[in-house]
């Protein structure tokens, strides 16, 4: 099962170190591969220092990809995270 | 032999952040550039070897963090907690893991060898990222290359801290989290390349009340552990591998140092009267809770200024009424605290993470600032205001308005903080009965309304560096007008004295928080105006005390009258100058100019 949603990263720093720690934690959490396209580059979203050389400013656009059993999950749980700013108060 | 003798002497020069003098041997906090050995394998048979020893590094580096975070939570500091979490996170990525096991495999070297291959890799990738936050990130990685490597060289690590010799802490800096894993009662003194007045080290070398100089620039990089050194914290000086005479000076220098610090703080929680019965409150002003015990100790009787601009910097986020709270609630109820006084915030718009945005001002010390951007911004300035409320229940607490110029802001000001008092009552939260309300007088127009002002609160507290700033029309940040600026000169000393005497008439307190305050050679001058209150630096509360004690109100009036006599600046320095090195010799033995 592959799941795919192109979302825009609204919190302050975009892909800062404490995004992309909450954004591992929460992939780590699934069994689908996850992967992160940004400006045509498609990293590992399970790692943490693949995501920071993305760079991804605010206002940038993601495009993220989940394959395996639970990518549903995943995909809606990496949602949310995003549109939540990561949590961020 | 001691290889010592044959090592060349040198001197560095930082800023001296917390006094004294540490004679002993060095300590590299950074293993990363030293004594890491690297080597090609001898033979593919030792490869796996390799890659176990690697993978217990990781498994103990990883052991380690947890148990920094853990300690961290522990002591309540909140901010790094992230930072460790995205330490952890790259320990275990996979692509670093995997690179580096490649390396090994691949080039047939070390585990040491690989890591810093690894690294010099994410330094190349960062190096071209252009975002300038991200770029930084490679610090991280340095971090976690740098625990890993030492991991590596376990047996070394041991046998530095495993000794009973103390050591003076050599490091690029020290963030909280090296504190935590700092042995510190072996540490008798730092010296870091970065790091100013504010940075982590300097606030816990002067909680811990040892010496350390700061921003040395690259003594990392010519030190090693193991090498003598003197670290004089007072006059910010580091002397790397000194000679036998010099060393000699400098156990003197620190025995002397230590000597006079006893005595000082010996009588330190004396007050400070005069010979013939006169008063005056002595407090600290402090920006940080963690400054209270050394304030105390140093013999401050309240807090004159606790400034709360730190709550809001480096933040992403507004804080919120539990930030203030829980800040303003160790100061205030403090043991042996007479008061605390809480200067509201004095920050302008581009500190702040608005919606709108910021106005890039031509001239920020005259802008849209303190008082100003308060009464702009009504709710942030109540969401403080309700945190002083609040924690004033555990104490008596000073409200303190800064930067006011006008009647109108201050009756402003008073207006919110009854609206904030009504609305706390109303929710039935537990605040003070009754708060005392003061007015910064650090513009000049409030000196010329003095009068009018002084109907309205219950005590100023005078801002002498804005208000020789403001009056003279010097920059303080202009270096080429440093010479102008004068404490002595007799326009200042005419508005200081003015302010005292229209308080005194409206018979309400007056206290200084500027630099005035704790500067020794204008303590007469100020004695002698009779202001109820001085809030200084802690470092220079003993010192004033002690001139204090053994004055005369009385003279002080006479050395006032006569300073205030002459035409010009200079005139003034010069007699009050003689009059101090006269009267205080011991004081003042080590003042040269």
């Amino acid at each position: 099962m592959t799941e795919i949603r192109t979302l825009k990263l609204k919190n302050k720093l975009g892909m800062h170190a404490r995004a992309a720690a909450n954004f591992v934690k929460v992939a780590q959490q699934f069994k689908a591969g996850i992967y992160i396209e940004h400006n045509g580059q498609t990293v590992d979203g399970r790692s943490i220092l693949d995501i920071l050389t993305l760079a991804c400013p605010k206002g940038g656009v993601l495009t993220i990809k989940a394959e395996g059993d639970d990518a549903s999950t995943a995909i809606e749980e990496l949602e949310k995270l995003v549109e939540n700013k990561f949590g961020e108060t | 032999m001691n290889p010592d003798q044959t090592k060349k002497t040198f001197v560095l020069r930082g800023v001296g952040v917390s006094p004294g003098v540490a004679i002993g041997r060095v300590y590299r906090f950074d293993p990363l550039d030293s004594q890491v050995s690297l080597y090609k394998l001898n033979s593919p048979s030792l490869i796996p070897r390799e890659i176990l020893r690697f993978k217990k590094a990781v498994k103990e580096s990883e052991h380690q963090l947890l148990g920094i975070q853990r300690n961290l939570k522990k002591t309540k500091v909140t901010e790094p907690l992230y930072v460790m979490d995205v330490h952890i996170l790259i320990l275990k990525d996979k692509k670093f893991i995997n690179r580096t096991i490649k390396y090994i495999q691949r080039l047939k070297i070390n585990a040491e060898w690989a890591v810093r291959l690894t690294l010099d890799r994410y330094e190349q990738i960062f190096e071209k990222v252009e975002d300038n936050y991200i770029r930084g990130r490679i610090s991280d990685i340095q971090n976690v290359s740098q625990r890993i490597l030492s991991n590596l060289s376990e047996e070394k690590k041991e046998t530095v801290w495993g000794t009973d010799e103390k050591v003076i802490v050599i490091a690029p800096d020290i963030s909280p989290a090296n504190t935590v894993q700092m042995k510190l009662d072996k540490v008798i003194g730092f010296a870091t390349d970065a790091g100013g007045r504010t940075s982590h080290t300097a606030i816990v070398a002067r909680d811990m009340e040892l010496p350390a100089v700061v921003g040395l620039d690259n003594i990392t990089r010519f030190v090693r552990t193991g090498d003598e050194i003197i670290v004089d914290g007072i006059s910010g000086l580091v002397v790397i591998n000194p000679y036998p005479e010099m060393m000699q000076r400098y156990e003197e220098k620190k025995l002397l140092y230590s000597a006079a610090r006893d005595e000082y703080l010996k009588d330190a929680k004396s007050p400070a009267v005069t010979v013939d019965n006169y008063t005056v409150h002595i407090g600290c002003n402090i920006e940080f809770v963690e400054e209270i015990p050394t304030a105390i100790a140093h013999g401050a009787e309240h807090i004159g200024l606790y400034r709360t601009e730190f709550i809001y910097i480096y933040r992403q986020e507004l804080p919120t009424e539990e930030d203030h709270y829980e800040n303003y609630r160790q100061v205030v109820g403090t043991k042996d605290l007479l008061w605390s006084t809480i200067r509201t915030f004095d920050l302008g718009g581009d500190k702040f993470p608005s919606s709108q945005k910021p106005v890039k001002e031509l001239n920020p010390q005259m802008g849209l600032r303190a008082i100003r951007f308060c009464l702009k911004e009504v709710e942030i300035f109540k969401t403080q205001m309700r945190a002083i409320w609040r924690a004033g229940a555990f104490g008596k607490t000073r409200i303190l308005f800064p930067m006011i110029s006008s009647v109108e802001e201050i009756v402003e000001a008073k207006r919110l903080l009854e609206e904030t008092r009504k609305e706390l009552m109303a929710q039935g939260e537990n605040i003070a009965t009754e708060m005392e309300i003061g007015a910064m007088i650090e513009v000049p127009a409030a000196v010329v309304i003095a009068d009018k002002l002084a109907r309205e609160v219950d005590f100023f507290s005078i801002g002498t560096n804005d208000l020789i700033q403001y009056s003279l029309a010097i920059d303080r940040s202009n270096e080429r007008l440093t010479y102008l600026y004068e404490p002595l000169h007799p326009a200042v000393l005419k508005l200081v004295k003015s302010v005292v005497d229209t308080a005194h008439n409206a018979g309400i307190s007056v206290s200084m928080c500027g630099e005035m305050a704790g500067d020794p050679m204008c303590t007469l001058i100020l004695l002698g105006m009779e202001l109820d209150e001085l809030s200084m630096n802690h470092l220079a509360i003993p010192r004033i005390k002690k001139i204090i004690r053994e004055s005369k109100l009385e003279e002080s009036k006479l050395l006032l009258e006569k300073a205030m006599s002459f035409n010009m600046a200079s005139e003034v320095r010069e007699y009050v100058q003689n009059y101090m090195k006269e009267r205080f010799p011991v004081e003042f033995q080590n003042e040269n100019d």
